[in-house]
């Protein structure tokens, strides 16, 4: 029962906090974290239980929880959690912290609604992670999608709606596309066996014909693509990281686009193994021109939060690229730049939002000299951007290095390419630090410092960073048996060949 | 004892993070206990282990210290672990040592700043960096530290931020390296996938297997490596980050120079020299950037005004004279140089900064006749220039210059050629230290004296002194009754050189020669920028062109800076989203031109149905 337990605290977190805001909102707030908390420590103990077991242990699932649910259909109220879901949902709990404590003075109004809406996204992402029943899957696709909305709608800044719509639009069109898929997917597989299900190991050895298999591959792969998000399909990105508050920003970027990544790796590789292989060169093609385009477009930007999302454009090409690069250095890698991202990138978003509270502005014009002022605050700011540029010894690099490493294997000139990615981001890396930090300080800021509670959210995710690019062996040896059996009917042909 | 060796990384690495993160609350003192004490703690460790290194070698003569394994993943297991073998032992040594001197140097130097546990931060976190480049066992390793100097080469030379030139400064630093370290990348992606190791010795030992000498694939894999070793040690066609650096404290440049960053490429090409020997090609080119950068960078130093920025040049010109007997195939030379280099090299900078701080003036021509005042750094110069400019036999840069002019005619890749450029650039390397000593100490005095240097600043400028004199002694020629100690004790690691040409030019001759020029050299400073001074700054084309450094700023300001700022402001706003949001408009003026039909009429609307019905019938009818 602790599977459900995790969405359901979260679930009735966010009403309780809702309606503890009414009498107070410091409770509300505590609310928030003791859910986030809880669950932390739940997937902490599941995670001290299984470290060891998750190489030597034929069983697929650490934990697993099913019941029925609507019969006729066969859709099952079915969760189960194993290395990738695992990892993926400690990031969850430690970003859903982060988030909530860098919103303790940020958000002063409808305070009780907010904290709603925070947590119904991470009990949607939760359920993302968590679902092995497609139709479930989907459920908590579309749960993450409205409070989302909401967040950005209603505590963004100024181009909020326009924002808020235009996510609200790409995510939705795309999640339908894959809503069909799944219902053919259903249906084809009722047709040759005659059972109604959307269990994910049952649907898995669904027989397709090979065009079949394509098309239905191609609903799943937008849906994910547009999260992930993918050039071309990225443009709902800067605006919605931009716009939103900084939890939702720390969400958005941390969490949502690796529910995309996520998707990829747990449901296209396995079901499509073919198709995937095919359409590979493509995938991998897609992951390199978002690298470059994300990087050139983020050394352009003159709003800092803008220059952060089109970092994620870049960022996220990676994953794309290891995702598909068809074999375990880069599958692995690209696990790790998803974890490393969420919490670099996080941390970016979290000291822009900082910085907004402070000066009122996020023109990187506006800003200079910073380190005048704010010594503490700027010298955590050069320690993110330093991992965002892929600096050795902090987690990006870990992620990126295997994923081109990886790459290289695969397809050499990509690699290439993508490694001039690496310098791009030197440039992006430089500009916000520079800019921000270092010079005169023109307009004379002078700002009050770093909080203990921003030292305390800031250090954490700093820690984090050292440990992974010092030593990312817990989490490589965690995920790595989820990955082997994503692989494992994916690539036959990779090993093969090698 | 040799177990040890984890503590000489460490030790520094702990001590940045201190500085970093309460350095601000720290009373000054405690803050330069931590900031020198710790590298000295390192050098007493290096010290120990160098003792026990040298009375019991460990089997292979070298030994690996295994810490943790970074990261497994397939086949790809780097490790964090150690390696010490006579080369990396030497490089630590130096770069302790001479390290340990600098920051002794910055405790009293950088005392009015008010960024000092900052500054001590960073130099050591740069020292530590450094010590990891060094002493890593596998490129990965290699690279972390590899980007870790250039990181903190960025801090420092950024380190007085409020000056947007100095700003300016490290950003260019840090980029043009990362050029280089792009291709460094690639290298090791390539190295992996062919070799299935990183491990430096497997690296070498499998490429050599496996790889047939001048192999497609081998000079592959040494070209990109040297992309990687031209950035950091500011070559040919890199090194234009090196003289703007100059934007940091005086003790920074000391340490980028001497000690730390601009060496990691010479050690890069040493410490990997089995790949470098399996592409002939490469390893030409090596020596032809070498000696070209060589060249250019000595007739840029005679043209500058800033004190530092001669410095600067004449340190790319001196790695210039590495990379020649890398490419010659010297190794141990370009390390004897190396380490030569770093004595002087950092004595130099230190009196530099000595002089700076006295009379606070960079520029050559408006300073003069300082040498009553300023004794010690006088005497430093005179000492300094004399290594660097080779004075015979009782200067450490005489013995390790002519080693490699003597191999760049002797060795197999040796010819005139070089020989010839070497000598030039011996002769240019002694004609612009003098004219620097020439204009700084001599002459009518312009600038007064303000300051006057304390102990520790003291200390370290006789200890470099010493250190230029006899630190030529461990390695002289078997020629003249020498002998070459260094280079046996580098001979398990790094191949001595065959000599075969032995034509008209023998060892004495070319030391001779050397010596020669050394004395045309000064003579000729002696008439051009001598005490009657009747030269001018810069004021023809020649002297213009080398003052900027052959124009390579413009041209890459013009070739990539430019397009690249056009690229970025032209693709600000995402082009991708024109269509999406065209989309939209589109839908918005459908909607618009709907709406005009719903105006409440009765009369509209039976018009509307009535029309409507006669189409679905007519269709009805006439598809039938």
């Amino acid at each position: 029962m602790i599977l459900p337990s995790l969405v359901l605290i979260l679930i009735g977190g966010g009403i309780a906090s809702g309606i503890a805001a009414r009498r107070s909102v410091v409770v509300a707030r505590w609310i928030a974290v003791a859910s986030v908390l809880a669950n932390l420590s739940m997937c902490f103990g599941i995670w001290m239980a299984h470290l060891d077991r998750s190489q030597s242990s034929t069983a697929r699932w650490f934990v697993e929880c099913d019941f029925a649910w609507i019969p006729q259909f066969g859709i099952r109220i079915h969760l189960a959690i194993d290395g990738l879901s695992l990892a993926l949902l400690l990031l969850t709990y430690f970003l859903g912290v982060m988030a909530v404590l860098s919103s303790w003075t940020e958000i002063q109004e409808r305070v009780g609604f907010f904290h709603f809406n925070l947590l119904w996204v991470l009990a949607g992402i939760t359920g993302v992670f968590l679902a092995v029943d497609l139709f479930v899957f989907y459920l908590f696709w579309e749960l993450m999608l409205v409070p989302m909305y909401f967040l950005i709608g209603i505590w963004g800044h100024e181009r909020r709606i326009y924002a808020a719509t235009k996510f609200f639009l790409f995510t939705q069109l795309s999640g339908l596309l894959m809503l069909v898929a799944i219902i053919a997917l259903a249906v084809l597989h009722h047709q040759s066996t005659g059972v109604f299900t959307f269990d994910y190991e049952q649907l898995m050895q669904t027989a397709l014909s090979p065009r079949t298999a394509r098309l239905l591959m191609l609903g799943f792969l937008v849906a994910f693509l547009v999260k992930l998000p993918a050039f071309p399909l990225h443009t709902w990105l800067p605006d919605a990281h931009t716009e939103a508050p900084t939890a939702g920003s720390v969400v958005l970027a941390g969490l949502l686009l690796k529910t995309g990544a996520y998707g990829m790796i747990r449901f296209v590789l396995p079901f499509f193994p073919g198709p995937s292989h095919e359409l590979a060169p493509i995938m991998m093609t897609i992951g390199v021109v978002g690298i470059l385009y994300g990087a050139v477009l983020a050394v352009g930007q003159t709003d800092l939060k803008r220059l952060v999302a089109y970092t994620s454009v870049s960022h996220m090409g990676f994953v794309l690229l290891g995702v598909f690069a068809g074999n375990q250095i880069a599958l692995e890698g690209a696990v790790v730049q998803m974890i490393s991202h969420g919490i670099s990138t996080g941390a970016l978003f979290i000291l822009a939002g900082l910085l907004q509270e402070r000066m009122h502005t996020r023109e990187i014009s506006a800003m200079g000299g910073l380190w005048e002022t704010m010594p503490a605050l700027s010298g955590a700011g050069l320690v993110f951007a330093m991992a965002s540029l892929g600096l050795p010894g902090l987690g990006d690099f870990v992620g990126e290095f295997l994923v081109l490493l990886g790459a290289y294997r695969a397809n050499v000139p990509l690699t290439v390419l993508a490694t001039l990615g690496l310098l791009a981001a030197t440039l992006y890396g430089l500009r916000f630090a520079q800019n921000a930090f270092q010079g005169p300080n023109p307009h004379h800021w002078k700002l009050p410092d770093i909080r203990p509670r921003e030292w305390a959210v800031l250090g954490l995710m700093m820690a984090c960073l050292l440990w992974i690019g010092l030593y990312p062996q817990p989490v490589l040896k965690t995920v790595r048996s989820s990955l082997a059996a994503a692989q494992q009917r994916a690539l036959p042909q990779e090993i093969v060949r090698r | 004892m040799l177990q040890l060796l984890w503590l000489v990384v460490a030790i520094p690495f702990v001590s940045a993070a201190l500085l970093a993160l309460f350095g601000s609350s720290l009373p000054r003192r405690v803050v330069a206990i931590l900031g020198a004490g710790s590298i000295g703690l390192s050098t007493f460790f290096t010290l120990l282990i160098s003792a026990a290194f040298l009375i019991s070698p460990p089997a292979d003569n070298a030994y690996v210290l295994h810490l943790w394994t970074w990261m497994s993943s397939g086949e790809f297991h780097p490790e964090i672990a150690l390696y010490l073998d006579p080369v990396s032992l030497l490089m630590l040594l130096v770069v302790t040592f001479v390290g340990f001197l600098i920051h002794l140097y910055s405790v009293e130097y950088m005392r009015n700043d008010e960024g000092y546990a900052r500054f001590f931060a960073y130099m050591n976190l740069f020292v530590a960096s450094m010590i990891t480049l060094v002493l890593a066992n596998n490129l990965l390793l290699l690279y972390l530290g590899w980007e870790g100097v250039g990181l903190c080469s960025f801090l420092l030379i950024g380190f007085w931020y409020r000056e947007p030139q100095n700003v300016r400064a490290a950003g260019k630093a840090f980029i043009v390296t990362r050029f280089g370290d792009t291709a460094f990348a690639l290298g090791l992606f390539l190295l992996f996938t062919r070799l299935g190791t990183l491990d430096i010795q497997e690296v070498m030992h499998r490429a050599a297997v496996q790889w047939s000498p001048g192999s497609g694939i081998a000079v592959e894999a040494a070209a990109l490596l040297l992309g990687g070793a031209v950035g950091k040690s500011a070559q040919l066609p890199l090194q234009t980050w090196l003289p703007d650096a100059m934007a940091g404290p005086t003790p920074t440049s000391a340490l980028i120079h001497a000690a730390t960053m601009v060496t990691a490429g010479v050690y890069l090409i040493a410490r990997t020299h089995v790949l470098f020997t399996l592409a002939p090609s490469i390893q030409f080119l090596v020596a032809l950037i070498g000696a070209a950068t060589m060249l250019l960078a000595a007739f840029s130093a005679l043209a500058q005004r800033d004190m530092k920025r001669v410095l600067a040049y004449s340190t790319i010109s001196q790695i210039g004279y590495m990379f020649l007997a890398l490419g010659l195939g010297a190794w141990s030379a370009a390390m004897f140089h190396f380490m030569t280099h770093a004595f002087f090299k950092a004595l130099l900078f230190l009196a530099a900064g000595v002089v700076i701080h006295a009379v606070h003036e960079q520029d050559l021509y408006r300073m003069g006749g300082l040498r009553k005042e300023l004794r010690l750094a006088f005497w430093s110069f005179v000492i300094g220039g004399s290594a660097l400019a080779g004075l015979p036999l009782i200067t450490a840069g005489f013995f390790s210059k002519d080693l490699i002019l003597w191999q760049s005619w002797a060795g197999p890749n040796g010819s005139a050629w070089f020989w010839i450029a070497g000598m030039t650039g011996a002769l240019l390397t002694s004609l612009y230290t003098f004219r620097m000593i020439l204009l700084a100490f001599y002459g009518p005095q312009q600038a007064h004296v303000k300051a006057v240097s304390g102990v520790a600043v003291r200390i370290s400028l006789i200890v470099l002194c010493f250190l230029s004199v006899v630190g030529g002694y461990v390695d002289t020629p078997p020629d003249f009754g020498g002998v070459p100690a260094l280079s046996n004790f580098l001979n398990s690691v790094l191949p001595p050189l065959e000599e075969l040409h032995v034509g008209p030019i023998n060892e004495t001759i070319t030391a001779l020669s050397a010596s020669t020029v050394f004395a045309l050299g000064l003579g000729l400073a002696y008439l051009l920028f001598g005490p009657q001074r009747s030269r001018l700054p810069a004021h023809n084309f020649l002297e213009r062109l080398w003052l900027a450094g052959w124009g390579f700023d413009w041209l890459y300001d013009k070739l990539f800076v430019r397009p690249f700022q056009w690229l970025t402001r032209k693709s600000a706003r995402d082009m991708v989203d024109v269509p999406i949001n065209g989309l939209a408009q589109v839908t918005i003026l459908g909607y618009r031109a709907l709406r005009l039909t719903q105006t409440g009429r009765v009369r509209w609307y039976a018009t509307g149905l009535a029309m409507g019905t006669v189409v679905i019938l007519a269709i009805a009818l006439f598809v039938h």
